[in-house]
């Protein structure tokens, strides 16, 4: 493996109210400070109290692309977590568990047990959830570091509520840690220290710091999983940085206030899931129509319908390009991963502004609700800020004309509260100066010569927005073409299959309206054999790139039961289709979730 | 440059001047309402409103849903957003908010505001956003050449209901009131010195104001035109209503008989949102710098440490 170096995933599930945030915090908080990477992953359900979770914390000494493969540290917070995922586990694993109510079953070989005595180790403590900070202790332990890293992250996490629950919690853990220390031994590779600290974001919230970085100023929703962390970032922000923040009644009335606001003038954004996207349609047609710039953020769940609220998938695709009736102009845009998520809004949000519509991005669960690690300095908090033809200090000089027919398309926007500029923009089909055109004066020219307008204003636009760039080496024995958040595993699977020997490159796409249709037809026709990895039933990227190109891919790797790819899905997955025995590959998911 | 409209020989009014007159405020082009049609009167009370206040054509944002009653903003000298069926109002709150120095309008019909934008209306009232709202009630959905709206008397007969309407109108007034409106009256388009006097009220309170207008559509619905409105609207101003006694406001907004009310039901001062939200002090958010400054960035990225 090229893995070398640090490569661990610490797993601790349990049930919802169970409190397993707060040591998934604890333990991602002592990582990034080590300057450890991470990614982690929340398997849940949408339930309050009870059903399943596992928290996948993975962390490297270098970029964390996917959830991994494997489990290192598993921490059962009760039984059900200790029947479904010890049999998952390989040898060298550890299992921590309360020794007094959860049995360990039939454990794989070379799996070791950590069984704690939380009973005896509590004491008199009457906290509920104080077996997670013992387990903390032990966890620590195990890894091979200090116990006064934990005191003080739970002296930090703790201390606003005062000094006896702080005692409380660093007791326990130390209680843990000893016992840890004193009768298991640590895992093979302990965690390194030393690396520059990392900062930790969910892709929600690179969304909205990459709305906020942008210029953005308003932000309305209507809670959707997986997209409410966009809003709670913004709620959350928004006095600090002056931005309009509103819970709304429904997503129609989200989808038009943004564009009441973004036709003032200022930058405006709101985020969904299918359900709500699907209520915001016919908004992002009449954005286009009347030529306002507004971006619309699609997070990916499960299925169709209310579908599966808590599960990743990548299934809106057409939904997005099927955003309205009509010819409509719009860009969409799938980012790969939250730091690719956070530049994309100011990027998109230029392109919008240039050509004077709306743009779609779409994220799913994975990156969205994923954690990430991200160095503090790659993050750009200050994006270039682009608004096109935007006239911010107009001087009237004769009759305005909104929607006025130039060589590019694009017409100098003036916002209302001008002198000199009265003009009503219009969802019906209008001319140049914003007069309607559908009814009484419907005339076949004009409804032409505006249709032709708006394309070419987004043609002239959308030739600046960059291809997709192949990635590996030229000539490989094949190709892997994905879109959006399969980015990672893919990338990871890549790394594998060339330890084995298996030469294989990789096309991601990101923009998909604009699509390079050229250029993807270009390196694709060159390519040895095509295989297409995507997280949904139909194949609906394939289905987009056969639309687009002409060009059919030799087989396809797809997953749709609600769990993200593995990386060694897609390794088993190339190597099943390289034999050329089918065309399709559906992995198995081992772990229930 | 010259216009399409002046190209085709199409333009009326010259714009965006200063006005002198009432008549200053005619948009660019002849409003295409049937003759007699009720709209007429909400236009032509709506120009002298905006003239009395003093309001520049630049000043105001006019948005509207679809239906005759949504082309207004055509006709009018001011900024117009004509958007999509019953949409007025969430992108009226969306441009007040962003710009709270506009005088937003939103306009439009029963069926655009009762129907399928309902529940932005219930949402407004309590939100209380600054704007006024104008809705050309006919009791029918005129565009769509005639078949029930949502204020269309039981058993009316229209293209829709050819044996009779068998579902109850709801009453706007009751209703707006109920949701916390802070302004709600009633007008009638023969009325155009009274229904002024409402509109002006309506866009120097302080806070949402629905006015709800009988704007009759001749075309369509014959069961209430000018002749069943003309001998039955009576003022509550001439009744010593008092607008601060939401109860009386309601019981009298119920009378549907041989006096329809018309007037200013219901006012209350409470804070508008616009005046309660933090962020908007200051110059307009659509006036200001984009992106963040240095201490914000900072700020923002020390959270994720
Ligand atoms: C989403 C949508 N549904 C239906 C229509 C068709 N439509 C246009 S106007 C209208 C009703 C208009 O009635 P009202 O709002 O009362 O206005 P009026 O014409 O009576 O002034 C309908 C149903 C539409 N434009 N959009
Ligand atoms: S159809 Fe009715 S509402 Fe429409 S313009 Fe004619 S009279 Fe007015
Ligand atoms: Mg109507």
């Amino acid at each position: 493996m090229s893995s070398k170096g640090l490569d661990l995933t610490i797993a601790i599930g349990g049930a919802a109210g169970q409190g397993i945030a707060t040591p998934g915090n604890i333990l991602a908080r002592i990582l990034v400070r080590r300057g450890l990477h991470l990614y982690a992953y929340n398997a849940y359900q949408s339930i309050i109290r009870g059903g399943h979770i596992l928290l996948m914390i993975r962390t490297r000494d270098q970029e964390v692309h996917s959830h991994g493969d494997k489990v290192d540290v598993l921490l059962c917070l009760n039984q059900d977590t200790m029947d479904r995922h010890l049999g998952f586990l390989l040898p060298g694993a550890r299992v921590i568990y309360d020794a007094d109510k959860v049995t360990p079953g039939e454990a794989p070989e070379g799996v070791v047990l950590c069984p704690m005595p939380i009973a005896e180790l509590a004491g008199d403590s009457k906290n509920k959830l104080i077996q997670n900070t013992i387990a903390l202790g032990v966890m620590i332990s195990l890894l091979g570091v200090d116990f006064s890293v934990l005191d003080d992250a739970l002296t930090q996490l703790f201390k606003r509520k005062g000094a006896a629950v702080v005692d409380e919690n660093v007791s326990m853990a130390r209680a843990g840690f000893d016992h840890a220390e004193a009768n298991f031994d640590h895992v093979a590779t302990p965690l390194p220290d030393g690396g520059k600290p990392l900062a930790v974001w969910t892709g929600n919230q690179a969304l909205a710091m990459g709305g906020a970085a942008a210029g953005v100023k308003f932000y309305a929703a209507y809670p959707m999983s997986p997209s409410t962390g966009v809003l709670h970032w913004m709620a959350q922000n928004a006095r600090s940085a002056g931005i309009l923040v509103r819970q709304v009644e429904d997503e129609i009335g989200v989808a038009n206030m943004v564009i009441g606001a973004a036709h003032t003038g200022v930058r405006a954004m709101c985020a969904t899931s299918g359900g709500g996207f699907a209520l915001m349609t016919e908004a992002i047609g009449a954005a286009s129509m009347m030529e306002i710039p507004v971006v619309y953020i699609n997070v990916m769940r499960a299925g169709p319908s209310t579908g599966v609220p808590t599960k990743t998938e990548q299934g809106d695709l057409w939904q997005a390009l099927g955003a309205s009736q009509g010819d409509f102009e719009r860009f969409i845009v799938a980012p790969k991963d939250s730091l690719d998520a956070f530049h994309t809004m100011a990027d998109l949000f230029n392109y919008t502004d240039r050509a004077q519509c709306p743009g779609i991005l779409i994220s799913d669960l994975l990156i969205s609700e994923g954690t990430y690690s991200v160095d503090p300095d790659a993050i750009e908090m200050h994006p270039k800020i682009d608004r096109g033809a935007l006239v911010t200090d107009p001087s009237p000089n004769g009759n305005y004309l909104r929607y006025a027919l130039t060589d590019s398309g694009i017409s100098p926007r003036v916002t209302p509260g001008y002198e000199g500029f009265v003009h009503t923009v219009a969802t019906d089909e209008h001319d140049e100066d914003g007069v309607l055109i559908s009814d009484e004066y419907t005339h076949p020219h004009k409804r032409r010569r505006m249709v032709e307008k708006r394309a070419r204003k987004f043609k002239t636009v959308a030739a600046d927005v960059p291809a997709p760039v192949l990635e590996g080496p030229a000539g490989a024995e094949i190709t892997m073409v994905g879109c959006g958040s399969t980015y990672g595993v893919i990338r990871e699977a890549i790394e594998r299959l060339a330890d084995q020997g298996v030469v294989v490159n990789h096309l991601p796409i990101t923009w998909l309206v604009p699509f390079h249709a050229d250029e993807v037809s270009k390196i694709l026709t060159a390519a040895n054999k095509v295989l297409i990895v995507e997280n949904n039933f139909s194949g609906q990227f394939a289905r987009y790139l056969r639309s687009e190109t002409g060009f059919s891919a030799a087989g396809h790797i797809r997953k749709y039961d609600g769990e993200p790819f593995m990386p060694h899905h897609v390794v088993d997955g190339v190597l099943d289709l390289v034999k050329g025995d089918s065309e399709i590959y559906v992995p198995y998911q081992e772990m229930i979730v | 440059m010259t216009t399409v409209l002046e190209r085709d020989g199409l333009l009326g009014a010259e714009l965006d001047r200063t006005p002198e007159a009432a008549k200053d405020y005619k948009g660019k082009v002849a409003p295409d309402w049937c003759p007699g049609c009720g709209d007429f009167g909400v236009l032509n009370a709506l120009q002298r409103a905006l003239f009395e206040l003093g309001r520049q054509p630049h000043e105001v944002l006019m948005v509207s849903g679809i239906g005759c009653s949504s082309n207004l903003p055509g006709y009018i000298n001011a900024y117009g957003m004509h958007t999509l069926h019953g949409r007025s109002l969430p992108v009226a709150t969306g441009a007040k908010m962003a710009n709270h120095e506009l005088t937003v309008i939103a306009t439009g019909g029963d069926g655009d505001g009762y129907g399928i934008g309902g529940n932005h209306l219930a949402h407004i009232a309590r939100r209380n956003v600054d704007l006024t709202y104008l809705v050309m009630n006919n009791q029918i959905y005129g565009l769509t050449t005639g078949q029930i709206s949502p204020t269309s008397r039981l058993d009316m007969k229209t293209k829709s209901t050819p044996f009779g309407n068998l579902e109850l109108p709801i009453n706007p007034i009751t209703s707006t009131i109920m949701n916390g409106a802070s302004y709600v009256a009633r007008g009638y388009s023969a009325d155009v010195k009274h229904l002024t006097q409402l509109i002006k009220g309506g866009i120097e309170h302080e806070g949402f104001s629905l006015i709800d207008v009988f704007s009759p559509c001749v075309t369509f619905n014959h069961d209430n035109d000018f002749a069943f409105f003309k001998p039955r609207v009576k003022k509550l101003e001439d009744a010593g209503h008092d607008p601060t006694d939401w109860k009386a406001a309601c019981e009298k907004a119920m009378e549907w008989g041989d006096t329809i009310w018309t007037g200013l039901f219901h006012k209350t001062d409470r804070p508008s949102i616009d005046s309660l939200e933090p962020v908007l002090e200051g110059p307009p958010l659509a006036r200001r710098p984009l992106g963040l400054s240095d201490e914000q960035a900072k700020g923002i990225l020390s959270k994720m440490m």
